[in-house]
């Protein structure tokens, strides 16, 4: 805030000062629907209520490119996304809904996949062929670290593997939780530990 | 590295409509908002970073509160331009149309000055870049407009049973001196 160079607000101008809620969420959504109609709202995003916490969705007009868990930091996750992508970006819950409405689904146990375009620019080389395996990991099955690397050709490369999946900008859409330890135990998730747990035993009750 | 956009009109969202509302009435300032936004938006990805995001704000609203009421100087006035306040039960609200109103019958810069530095805190120096002409005239004509309200307006006590003809009238009467300048 810019400090004033003399007297403050003059009492006044006080019936002025109240801050408007409706009409800014009004202009709010009118500003996210101009700015998708004259394709300038490069990043959208929307925060979700799920039974693992607040999820935030972020979907570029190339399709869903960050899934994001409270632990996160969601503004962090935000200004990375500014960095990464485009500091063009706005809260227009729109371009989500498909994405929210098909994760609704999945916790509600009546969906098994996802049918969404995903957006993969946030990840690159090794880590791209990781989540592009993880893809392929049936619902209700797990791997473990060692399979994962040996899958996509580097036998040698399980921690690599494990930060894949810490890294993965796309959670729960990309299962990185069906990737577990060899020993059978959950190991990490980019969510948290009980994040992981409910949502394998979400899959192994189907 | 800019901040996502959202920020921006999180944080200068409220201010920016305050300005708006007092530059161009209540009626236009959801045009003039969403106009300012979207530029914004738009020319966002250039902006410096550290550069003065409110200047930058206030700077676009300027040129679109200026697009909006050379439209409206064109077009008859048929309808009133501010809400009725016999319509307002809450005596706050009252309160506000009666400033809003004596605003809108205040000459182009006192408005300008008093929104651009009081309603979202611009230093004169800025107010003056954005105006042209110097900060003491910036200071002078906010100044002007200050008085010319409290003129208006009265005492503090609030009266809500004003009719609302003679703001209207002053500023239709306004609106025919500027549209016979241009």
């Amino acid at each position: 805030m810019i400090t004033r160079d003399d007297e403050d607000l003059p009492g006044l101008l006080a019936p002025l000062a109240r801050t408007d809620e409706l009409a800014l969420a009004r202009l709010h959504s009118r500003l996210a629907q101009s700015a998708q109609r004259d394709g300038i709202l490069d990043v959208a995003f929307d925060i979700r209520d799920t039974p693992v916490g607040g999820l935030l969705l972020a979907a570029t007009e190339a399709g869903l490119v960050r899934v994001a868990y409270a632990g996160e930091d969601h503004d962090s996750v935000l200004a990375a996304l500014a960095a990464a992508v485009s500091p063009r970006i706005l809260r227009a819950p729109h371009r989500v809904e498909e994405a929210a409405r098909q994760i609704d689904e999945y916790f509600a146990g009546t969906r098994t996949h996802f049918d969404i375009p995903l957006d993969f620019r946030l990840s690159h080389g090794f880590r791209r062929d990781v989540l592009s395996h993880l893809s392929g990991i049936a619902y209700g099955q797990t791997e473990s670290y060692a399979q994962v690397a040996r899958a996509v050709g580097n036998p040698g490369a399980v921690r690599a593997v494990g930060s894949a999946c810490a890294m993965n900008p796309l959670p729960v859409v990309v299962p990185c939780h069906r990737v577990v330890r060899s020993d059978g135990s959950a190991g990490g998730y980019v969510g948290g530990a009980v994040a992981k747990r409910i949502l394998l035993t979400l899959e192994s009750a189907a | 590295m800019n901040p996502p956009f959202e920020h921006i009109v999180g944080r200068h969202g409220p201010a920016v409509l305050r300005v708006c509302r007092a530059v161009v009435g209540a009626d236009d300032a959801d045009d003039a908002w969403s106009d300012t936004f979207l530029a914004a938006l738009s020319a966002y990805p250039t902006l410096d970073v550290g550069a003065n995001v409110e200047a930058w704000l206030v700077t676009i609203a300027h040129r679109k509160a200026i697009d909006i009421l050379r439209a409206r100087s064109r077009r008859p006035i048929t309808v009133d331009v501010l809400p009725e306040p016999v319509m307002s039960t809450v005596e706050s609200e009252a309160e506000r149309v009666d400033l809003e109103r004596a605003i809108a019958a205040l000459p182009d810069k006192q408005r300008q000055t008093i929104a651009y530095h009081y309603l979202i805190g611009l230093p004169y120096a800025e107010v003056a870049q954005i105006l042209g002409g110097s900060a003491d005239a910036a200071r002078k004509a906010a100044s002007e407009g200050i008085n010319a309200l409290r003129v208006t307006l009265g005492d503090p006590s609030p009266r809500t049973d004003r009719p609302p003809a003679q703001a209207q009238q002053q500023r239709q009467v306004q609106q025919q001196r500027q549209g016979q300048q241009r």
